[in-house]
């Protein structure tokens, strides 16, 4: 077989998302208003068949292609397949959100297409100009699709601010990545992995270094780049900050390893403190102003902003065991975001948003299975046993306490207990306060059944995590 | 000396002349004006650089399309330049403080300790038939190939999300419709009404 078609094969799941978007795109321009469902369907359709590929062309080997732009491994894979799954869930969920309100039905699947296409370049990017460039695809689509409710003035300030702000952490990023180029004369990551340890006390691969974190920094909405995750995620529609707060987490894990661990793995001491540092105030900020928040979506975004310095405790300790936990960490923060944006969509009817924590007042009585769902996905986030996110924390922990980090671990564990007060409060209004409005909720089938598996999933894997976990050891070889 | 280190120095000083007068000026429209002059000053070190490619398309889209584009929306803004210029004095120290900051580190970073001859050979010259944008071109679409494309997809979702946010089709709208207009039909327009002959008053 000629080369390049072993390359395409290589990247097969990214031609055929490219392709069946662009016809999601076209069809949606012929189909009428009335028959929007079909570009749900394809957009769902093509989701499943990069799945399908992504299984059917798996070589379970590192191989690269495309001159060393572009590399498929397991640890890809497995990302990709989460990334696909999580969108899939996130398209249905959005579904009749969308439709009972005024917000671009077609533009919104087929800017999500576009944003997993992004995701999936950053997953297998092996150079700094595909980080960038997967980056900045996914960052266009998700900057348009907060801009797309564009009579909400709320909406168009946080797609400004995020605009604006991701513009300038891109920049940022850009700056740090051609100080590394400048030293290292490569912009491969594999090259610049072997050359960096010659250049160890270079001021400018520090400098670069710096640049290069304060970007994943800023994608991860990690303190003290985080101004824009709550203002983001709070003015957004609600289906919006479902699909921003789940799937690109899993892309920006995929970029700090492709950027941290396999470029510049050898300056490991020096980013470590970096992190340490980021983690401590993303855990401390994210946790306490959490509490503040009378704005559900205003919450659960500085409560991503404290999990996300958890997941960071797991790359610092730079052990293979620490990556699988973050990454174990990500899947499962991802499961539990997607439930939890969920309920608020499940929530919110024709023309009400259930964005204030006072909706969730006596949910038992009027819908006592939908607040069992959220009772396990809130137990899950603030790390209570035996729901999977206990299992996340723990993990985490443990990679942090083998590299003898004991006081961190400590600080960890205050914080998430810190945070357990506003996770349990949700619990308080859904048990113990009587219901505002007694309409029992509207909600359509394939969502409650949907919702039902996705909070159900949260406490059986959590039951028996191992399953995830094998699968997050086995993509990082041990070194 | 040759003409080149004449041409460098000429143009570095136009550059920086230039630049800080982008920042100086009144006239928001000059300070614009000067900003061209500055691209068009960097695109000529960049020639001198033997980056012709780089430079032909600093001036065409930066130039040609970009700061034309930036010129239209400056005038059709009615800016109030006295509110403008408002603390000025006030915020000078400040600025002054992180330019001398963004200086030193510059210089501490890039300047010529990292980067110098020392540590970098100069790069070989070529000859005058040696053509930078051929060889761009032939590692562009073959080394550079999967970038290309992704950059080429990046151009399809800002053209999907410009008209997404823009394009709207409102009912009260009024617009001419030629397609309609020239289709129209004789009963469209003359509505003949039989009526009985009615004698002169």
């Amino acid at each position: 077989m000629p080369l390049i078609f072993t390359q395409l094969q290589l990247a097969l799941p990214e031609i055929v998302l490219l392709g069946s978007t662009c016809l999601v795109l076209i069809v949606d321009l012929f189909v009428s208003e009335r028959s929007r469902g079909i570009t749900y369907i394809l957009a769902q359709m093509a989701l499943l068949a990069v799945f399908i590929t992504l299984l059917a062309t798996s070589v379970g080997k590192t191989s690269d292609a495309f001159s060393h732009t572009f590399v498929r491994d397991a640890l890809g894979d497995t990302l990709k397949l989460f990334v696909a799954l999580s969108c899939s869930v996130v398209f249905l969920y959005a579904k009749n959100y969308l439709k009972t309100r005024d917000i671009p039905f077609g533009e919104f699947y087929v800017l999500g297409l576009f944003g997993v296409l992004g995701m999936m370049i950053l997953i297998s990017a092996a150079s700094l100009l595909t980080v960038y460039l997967g980056l900045e695809l996914l960052s266009l689509s998700m900057y348009a699709m907060v801009a797309l409710q564009r009579d909400s003035v709320t909406a168009s300030e946080s797609a400004m601010k995020y605009f604006v702000l991701g513009a300038i952490a891109s920049g940022m990023l850009l700056y740090g990545m051609s100080m590394i180029y400048g030293m290292t004369g490569s912009l491969e990551l594999a090259t610049i992995n072997t050359k960096v340890l010659e250049h160890q006390h270079d001021i400018v691969m520090m400098f670069g270094l710096v640049f290069v974190l304060v970007g994943i920094a800023f994608k991860f909405g990690a303190v003290p780049f985080h101004m824009w995750v709550p203002d983001v995620y709070q003015g957004s529609a609600t289906a919006v900050t479902l699909y921003i707060g789940t799937a690109p987490k899993i892309a920006a894990f995929a970029m700090l390893i492709r950027l941290l661990v396999d470029g510049l793995l050898g300056l490991q001491s020096e980013w470590r403190d970096i992190v340490i540092v980021i983690a401590i105030a993303s855990m401390a900020i994210g946790n306490v102003v959490a509490i503040a928040q009378s704005n559900i979506k205003r919450m659960l975004a500085y409560s991503t902003i404290s999990h996300v310095g958890f997941l960071m405790l797991g790359v610092l300790a730079g052990t293979p065991e620490g990556f699988a936990s973050a990454m174990f960490y990500t899947l499962v923060y991802t499961l539990t975001a997607l439930g939890s944006f969920g309920m608020v969509i499940l929530m919110s009817g024709y023309g009400f948003e259930a964005e204030h924590l006072d909706s969730f007042k006596g949910l038992n009585q009027r819908s006592p299975w939908f607040a069992f769902i959220m009772l396990i996905l809130m137990f899950s986030m603030a790390g209570v046993p035996p729901f999977l996110g206990f299992f996340a924390k723990f993990m985490v922990l443990k990679s942090v306490v083998a590299i003898d980090l004991v006081w961190l671990a400590a600080l960890a564990v205050v914080f998430s207990i810190v945070g357990a007060f506003y996770y349990l409060r949700i619990v308080k209004l859904m048990y113990f306060d009587t219901a505002q409005d007694s309409h029992s909720l509207e909600i359509s089938t394939d969502m409650r059944l949907l919702m039902s598996v996705n909070g159900l999933l949260v406490l059986l894997l959590g039951l028996k995590p191992d399953w995830i976990l094998d699968l997050c050891i086995r993509v990082f070889p041990l070194a | 000396m040759g003409i080149e280190p004449i041409l460098f120095y000429s143009f570095a000083t136009v550059l920086l002349v230039s630049a800080s007068a982008v920042i100086t000026v009144r006239n928001p429209v000059r300070a614009a004006l000067f900003l061209v002059l500055t691209f068009f000053a960097s695109a000529a070190l960049w020639l001198l650089l033997e980056a012709e490619f780089l430079a032909v398309a600093l001036v065409l889209v930066y130039v040609g399309a970009v700061m034309v584009l930036f010129l239209f929306v400056v005038m059709m803004l009615d800016i109030n330049l006295a509110r403008l210029r408002e603390g000025f004095i006030k915020f000078l120290p400040v600025g002054l403080l992180i330019a001398v900051v963004m200086v030193a580190v510059l210089v501490l970073v890039v300047g010529p300790e990292q980067f110098g001859l020392a540590k970098f050979a100069e790069p070989a010259r070529h000859n005058a038939d040696y053509s930078n944008s051929r060889e761009l071109g032939l590692i562009l679409y073959t080394v550079y190939v999967y970038p290309f494309e992704i950059a080429a997809v990046i151009l399809l979702v800002a053209i999907v999300a410009a008209i997404a946010l823009t394009l709207r089709h409102r009912p009260t709208t009024k617009y001419q419709n030629s397609t309609e207009q020239i289709a129209v039909q004789r009963n469209q327009r003359l509505r003949i009404v039989e009526m009985p002959s009615e004698e002169r008053k």
